[in-house]
């Protein structure tokens, strides 16, 4: 961990800013199971939901080869690659 | 709670805390040291001998010199644990072995530092005394009459540093960021907006400490106001800027009356900043300062290459951009703007000059160290001039040099410019004698008088007087000469630059006067 100090008036908070939305069209959806159990389960439900909103997206489905590592930074990449959005299905 | 209480572990791992309520013998020390060995088993010898009414605890600086110390000298006494060399900083020695006696309800006092035969004997002896005790067993003629300690590992630079930063009376003030190990910390520092486009020192607690030793100033005096968010900016906000540029701590004190210069009222850093025209600070240095802190003020001093120089003006603009909030796309509103608004500072060259030095000029001692800021939109534009030998023809050209000021078509224009004049051309103008700096101002003039209707709108350029204007004036009015400058007062004249190379160079100014910017000089600390 390394510390530094605010170089500014500190009227912003310090803060990872979150990516711009995307709005109405998301393009291409991943979705990612990180393989714990159901989550599948719940990946598939919302692949469904995501569908019945966003007629035009593609959406694709990854899938980490153990919820216990980080994911492959590969399959990292390859997300990043193919899509414009992710959604992460975390733990249980 | 006093400064100097603490709880440290013993080797056993419990926490010992002082004060103990009992009269305390401290005695810090460290494995490493040679006197702090020899003196161990002294000190063993008077835990033995007072332990009953007194605490003589021994506090070593490192974990495994504790484990080595005890098993070296057979140790009874209790050993704490000072690694993290807090209680160490809190009780302020310089030299271990220091020792301690301290009676109940009193604040520790001086220290015995290193090894001093006769004080030593003369403590056991008062202690013994005070306590109703029997002497220690300690052969005191078979020690030496005198070791020099060692000095305390807390005063290791970079580990005084950190501590110093810790400490609960640290000068800092500013929000501590926290960057995960797993994050870049100069990406970090990219993606929270903090550079003007270049990599960044980190503003560590340590660094920033050590930049504000550069100052007498307390790190929370307020140097200025700073627009456009009008946030006041503290010496320590100013020291984490001057880190991040790249300043060294002996630079703190140039960038601190730089900053306050821009700052004012008169030279308005806002319209400065927010101008379509692109405009920047250009900030000069005069005084013994420069020699002190290595600024560059000879061959190549408007360009790259000398820390001082482009670190103050970046630490400047950086504290503008970060404190102010003034950024491209945001408040500044420069079409093109222009490399100068990364830095642009430089020297005077004082003793190369036939003139008053620039500070001197405007009013200072010229013993005082002063930064000057002008407002400039363009330069350093060459004037280059190898062929002339006769001083008039020197001053012609640098006045032809600077026609080109905002455009060369436009005259009497009240408006700065900054010539730098380079020493060879110095060399000619002062050939023959004297050249005053006014005689120069006036020459500039004379030879960039045209007459008025050269300015009016045509053809080639509508720039300049408007036709509807100019047919109202008479013929005498468009045959009038008009000088580039409204007055001369507008042309500021400095020498800097290599001594070889008829090359001067000029600043072109923006708005200049109470609706734009005026040129601001302050005292920089001595």
């Amino acid at each position: 961990m390394t510390t530094i100090l605010d170089p500014t008036d500190e009227r912003v908070p310090v803060a990872r800013q979150i990516t711009p939305r995307t709005a109405n069209s998301p393009g291409v959806i991943g979705l990612l199971d990180i393989s714990k159990p159901r989550g599948n389960v719940l990946l598939d439900e919302l692949e469904r939901l995501l569908a019945g909103r966003f007629p035009e997206a593609e959406i694709r489905r990854y899938a980490k080869p153990t919820f216990a590592k980080p994911c492959p930074s590969d399959l990292r990449l390859k997300i990043k690659a193919e899509c414009n959005v992710v959604v992460e299905a975390l733990a249980d | 709670m006093t400064a100097t209480a603490f709880s440290l572990p013993d080797m056993a791992g419990e926490p010992r805390r002082f004060p103990t309520g009992r009269p305390s013998l401290i005695a810090f020390v460290k494995e490493d040291c040679a006197t702090c060995n020899l003196t161990a088993p002294v000190l063993e010898a008077f835990h033995r001998a007072w332990a009953d009414a007194a605490d003589v605890w021994m506090v070593g600086q490192t974990a495994d010199g504790n484990a080595i110390l005890k098993d070296r000298h057979g140790l009874t006494l209790p050993i704490l644990d000072d690694s993290a060399l807090r209680t160490s900083l809190a009780w302020g020695f310089d030299i271990v072995p220091a020792v301690y006696w301290i009676a109940p309800g009193q604040e520790p006092g001086a220290p015995l530092e290193g090894f001093v035969r006769e004080e030593w004997r003369q403590l056991a002896q008062r202690i013994s005394g005070e306590l109703a005790l029997p002497p220690p067993a300690v052969d005191w003629p078979q020690l030496p009459d005198w070791r020099p300690g060692c000095g305390s590992k807390h005063l290791d630079p970079e580990i005084h540093d950190r501590l110093l930063a810790e400490a609960d009376g640290s000068p800092i003030r500013a929000r501590r960021i926290e960057v995960a190990p797993s994050d870049d910390i100069d990406e970090f520092m990219f993606d929270q907006g903090f550079s003007d486009g270049l990599p960044l020192v980190a503003p560590t607690p340590e660094r920033v400490l050590r930049m504000l030793t550069g100052t007498r100033r307390s790190p929370q005096d307020i140097v200025a106001i700073v627009p456009p968010s009008m946030a006041p900016v503290t010496v320590e906000k100013v020291a984490i800027n001057a880190v991040m540029a790249g300043c060294k701590p002996e630079y703190l004190p140039v960038v601190l009356a730089g900053v306050e210069a821009v700052c004012t009222d008169e030279f308005n850093i806002h319209g400065v900043n927010a101008t379509t025209m692109g405009a920047a600070p250009v900030l000069i240095v005069n005084g013994p300062i420069r020699h002190r802190i290595g600024m560059n003020m000879k061959q190549a001093a408007l360009g790259n290459g000398n820390r001082a120089n482009a670190t103050i003006g970046r630490a400047v603009r950086l504290v503008v951009r970060n404190v102010g909030g003034a950024r491209p796309g945001g408040t500044d509103r420069s079409t093109l703007s222009n490399p100068m608004k990364f830095t642009m500072c430089f020297a005077e060259w004082e003793e190369g000059s036939p003139w008053e030095p620039l500070h001197v000029e405007r009013g200072f001692g010229r013993e005082d160290s002063v930064i000057t800021a002008f407002a400039m939109t363009s330069g350093p534009v060459q004037i280059v001039d190898q062929e002339s030998r006769e001083p008039d023809q020197i001053a012609g050209t640098l006045g032809l040099g600077l026609e080109g000021v905002f455009l060369s078509k436009i005259h009497r224009i009240p408006v700065d410019a900054l010539l730098v004049v380079c020493p060879e051309h110095v060399k000619t103008l002062t050939s023959q004698g004297d050249y005053p700096k006014a005689r120069l101002r006036e020459r500039i003039q004379a030879v960039t008088a045209r007459p008025l209707r050269e300015m009016v709108a045509n053809a080639v350029s509508g720039a300049g007087i408007p036709v509807a204007s100019a047919a109202k004036m008479t013929d005498a009015v468009l045959d009038s000469p008009a000088p580039k400058f409204a007055d001369g007062k507008f042309i500021h004249i400095v020498v800097a630059g290599s001594e070889a190379g008829k090359f001067s160079a000029a600043f072109h100014g923006w708005l200049t006067g109470s609706a734009g910017s005026a040129v601001v000089s302050k005292k920089i600390e001595d």
